[in-house]
C-alpha cells in the first residue's frame, strides 16, 4: 500500500503534463517568434558592436554573427566620443535623484500615513494635484523657472524637477499604512519614540516599496531624454542618452559599430540591475497604476 | 513570561540618544535632535510625543517640489499663454488671446494635433490587445517560461534613444528589414521607412508598441491570476478552442485591467516625443510633418532664437485639455462599463 503511494506509476512521460504535444509545439514556436521580435533588434545591435571594420553591418553581405569578434568599437567609442563624461553626468543625476527621492518620499510618506495632525488632507490634495499635469504640458514654464534659477546647462537643473515625486510619496504612504497597528502599539509600549519607530519598524517593513522607488528613479533618470535635451547645451554636461542621440546615423556618419557599442554600454547597467532585482521590477509595473 | 520582563527591554536607537552625564550635547547634535521626531529635551512619555511642526517639516520637501515643479508651472503656463514671453528672458507683455487665435489658424499646430490623436487611435487598441495575448502565452508555467518572460521585458529597460538607434538601422534603406525583404523577393526597391512622413509615423508607432509590450504584459499577468481556471476547463470540455476562450473568458475577465491599460497608453501616446525624434530626425520628419504636440511645443516654445514661450504655453494648454478630455472620457467609459 505504502509503496504504491510513494511510487505512483507514471502513465505518461513528464512533459505530457504540460499539455498535448501539438499545442506545446505551437506554444513554443510562438514564444520563439516573439523572442525574435522583442530581443532580436537589441541582440543584433550587440552583435554588430562586436564586428571589426572589415565586416559589413548593413546590406546584403552582412551576416548576423561577427566572424572576428573584437572589442575595437568599445575602445573607439571612448576615444572618439566623450562617453566617459556622458556616463559620469548621467550617474550624477541618477545618484542625486535616488538619494533625494528616497529620503523625502519616505519621510513625507510616513507623516501622511499618520493621523493626528492638521493639514494632512491639504498636503495630500496638493500632491495628487501635482500629478495631474503631464510633464510635456508644463515643460515650457519649467524651463523658464530653471532659467530664472540660472541652471540652464547645469546638471542640477536636470535633477531638480525630479527632486521628489508625488507618486513615490503616495507609494511609500501606502506601504507604511500596511504596517499592522498592533506592532506599532507594542513598540510604543516598549518606549520607542517616533524616530525609532520610523527607523527600526517602518523603514524595514516598507523594504519592497523602497526598492520599487529606487528602481523606478534609476530607470527614469538614466533613460530620460526630453528634459535633458531642453536643459543641457554644452557637450561636457550631456547625459548618456543625450550624447548617444547625437550619434544618429544621419548627422555625422559615425561608424555604426561604435554607436552600437555606446548603446550597449547604456543598456548594461539597467540590465544588470534587472537581473539582480527582477521581482521588484515587476512590482513597479503595478505601482505605476497608482498614477491614476 | 517572567524571564522576558526581567531582561532590560532593548529599544534600538536608545544608545544613540543617551548622552554621557555632565557633557553638554554638541550644537550639531542638538540641531539634529530637534529635526528628528522623538522626546523633546526633558520630556517624559516620549513614545507619543510629537512637536506640532514636525509633520510639516517632514513633508515640506515633497510639498515644495509638488508646488514649484507641478502646480505652479501649470498655473504659470496658463498665464504665460496670454503673453509673448521669450524662452531666454527679456521683456514680455500681455497680448490677450493672440496666441490662441494664432493657434487656431496655425496649420502646423493642427498637423501636430492630428498626429498625436492618430497616434493614440492606432496604438491604444493594439497596446490593449497585444500584451494581453502575450500574457496569455506566457501565463502557463512551462519549462523555461521565466526566461521568456524576462526576455520579453528587456525592451522596456532600454532607453527610447537606444531602441530608436536600433530601429533606425533596422529600418534604414540598407537595413536589416529591407535587406531581408529584398532577399525574399517581396519588394524590388527599399521601403523608405525613414524618409516618407507616413511611414515614419507608423514606424514610430511600431516602436512605441514594441517598447511597451513587455511592460503591459507584466501588468496583465497580475490581472490574469484573477480569472478562474475552472471557466477555461469547463469551456474546453464543451469544445471551445483557444481563440473562443480568449474572447469569451479571458477578455471579460480582465476588462478592468484593459480599461486601465487603454487610459494609460492613451495618455502616453499624447506624450510621444523621443520616437519621432529618433526616427524622423531632429526636425520631426520631412518638413516637420511628423511632429507630435510635445515636439511642436518644444519647437515653437523653447527654441532659443525663434521661440515664443507664450505661444508654446498656449499649445501646452491645448495638450493639457486634450489629456484631460481623454482622462474624463476613460473615466466615463469605465463607469458605464461597471454599471
Amino acid at each position: 500500500m505504502t509503496t504504491a503511494v510513494d511510487k505512483p506509476r507514471r502513465l505518461m512521460p513528464r512533459w505530457r503534463e504540460y499539455g498535448r504535444p501539438r499545442e506545446l509545439v505551437v506554444r513554443y514556436l510562438l514564444l520563439l517568434f516573439v523572442l525574435g521580435i522583442t530581443v532580436g533588434p537589441l541582440l543584433w545591435q550587440f552583435l554588430a558592436s562586436l564586428k571589426g571594420v572589415g565586416e559589413d553591418v548593413f546590406g546584403a553581405d552582412a551576416s548576423l554573427l561577427p566572424h572576428h569578434p573584437t572589442l575595437r568599437a568599445y575602445r573607439e567609442v571612448f576615444s572618439q566620443v566623450p562617453v566617459a563624461t556622458y556616463i559620469r553626468n548621467s550617474l550624477i543625476v541618477v545618484v542625486l535623484s535616488i538619494v533625494s527621492q528616497l529620503v523625502f518620499s519616505t519621510t513625507a510618506g510616513y507623516m501622511l500615513s499618520k493621523p493626528g495632525w492638521k493639514g494632512r488632507k491639504a498636503v495630500w490634495v496638493v500632491l495628487v494635484a501635482s500629478m495631474m499635469f503631464p510633464f510635456e504640458s508644463i515643460m515650457v514654464s519649467l524651463f523658464l523657472s530653471i532659467r530664472d534659477l540660472g541652471l540652464i546647462d547645469n546638471l542640477a537643473g536636470v535633477w531638480l524637477p525630479g527632486f521628489v515625486g508625488a507618486i513615490n510619496v503616495l507609494l511609500m504612504r501606502g506601504a507604511f499604512l500596511a504596517v499592522p497597528r498592533e506592532i506599532e502599539d507594542s513598540a510604543m509600549l516598549d518606549g520607542a519614540n517616533e524616530w525609532q519607530r520610523f527607523r527600526y519598524l517602518y523603514l524595514p517593513s516598507a523594504w519592497g516599496a523602497i526598492m520599487v522607488v529606487t528602481i523606478n528613479t534609476f530607470i527614469s533618470a538614466w533613460d530620460d531624454f526630453l528634459w535633458p535635451l531642453i536643459v543641457l547645451r554644452s557637450e561636457n554636461h550631456m547625459t548618456l542618452t543625450l550624447g548617444l542621440s547625437r550619434l544618429q546615423s544621419s548627422s555625422f556618419g559615425y561608424d555604426q559599430r561604435v554607436v552600437m557599442a555606446g548603446s550597449v554600454i547604456s543598456v548594461i547597467p539597467v540590465l544588470v540591475l534587472f537581473v539582480i532585482t527582477q521581482r521588484w521590477f515587476y512590482k513597479g509595473v503595478s505601482a505605476g497604476a497608482v498614477k491614476l | 513570561m517572567a524571564t522576558e520582563t526581567a531582561e532590560p527591554v532593548f529599544v534600538p536607537g536608545t544608545e544613540r540618544t543617551a548622552s554621557v552625564p555632565g557633557t553638554a550635547p554638541s550644537r550639531i547634535r542638538r540641531i539634529v535632535r530637534a529635526v528628528l521626531p522623538g522626546p523633546a529635551p526633558g520630556a517624559n512619555g516620549a513614545a507619543l510625543y510629537r512637536r506640532w511642526w514636525l509633520p510639516w517639516l517632514w513633508t515640506a520637501p515633497a510639498i515644495v517640489c509638488a508646488v514649484v515643479f507641478g502646480v505652479f508651472p501649470f498655473l504659470n503656463t496658463v498665464i504665460l499663454s496670454f503673453t509673448n514671453a521669450k524662452p531666454l528672458g527679456g521683456a514680455a507683455s500681455f497680448v490677450g488671446l493672440d496666441n490662441y487665435t494664432r493657434m487656431l489658424d496655425d496649420s502646423d499646430f493642427w498637423l501636430a494635433t492630428r498626429n498625436s490623436i492618430l497616434y493614440a487611435v492606432i496604438v491604444v487598441p493594439l497596446m490593449v490587445l497585444l500584451p494581453l495575448m502575450l500574457a496569455v502565452l506566457v501565463e502557463r508555467n512551462l519549462p523555461g517560461i521565466g526566461f521568456f518572460r524576462s526576455a520579453f521585458y528587456t525592451p522596456v529597460l532600454a532607453s527610447s534613444v537606444v531602441v530608436g538607434l536600433s530601429w533606425q538601422w533596422l529600418l534604414a534603406d540598407d537595413g536589416l528589414v529591407n535587406t531581408w525583404l529584398e532577399k525574399a523577393h517581396l519588394i524590388r526597391s527599399a521601403i523608405p521607412f525613414l524618409s516618407d512622413s507616413w511611414l515614419i509615423l507608423l514606424s514610430a508607432m511600431g516602436l512605441t508598441l514594441w517598447k511597451g509590450l513587455g511592460w503591459y504584459m507584466v501588468f496583465y499577468l497580475a490581472a490574469l491570476g484573477n480569472v478562474p481556471q475552472e471557466l477555461h476547463e469547463a469551456a474546453q470540455m464543451d469544445g471551445a478552442g483557444a481563440v473562443r476562450r480568449f474572447w469569451h473568458i479571458t477578455v471579460p475577465g480582465v476588462r478592468q485591467a484593459m480599461m486601465l491599460v487603454g487610459t494609460l497608453t492613451g495618455i502616453g501616446c499624447l506624450r510621444v516625443f523621443t520616437e519621432i525624434f529618433m526616427l524622423g530626425s531632429s526636425t520631426g520628419g520631412p518638413g516637420g510633418a511628423d511632429r507630435t504636440l510635445p515636439f511642436y511645443i518644444r519647437d515653437v516654445g523653447l527654441d532659443p532664437i525663434t521661440g515664443n514661450a507664450g505661444y508654446g504655453s498656449a499649445v501646452s494648454v491645448a495638450l493639457f485639455v486634450l489629456t484631460l478630455g481623454l482622462t474624463l472620457l476613460a473615466q466615463r467609459l469605465t463607469k458605464e462599463d461597471e454599471a
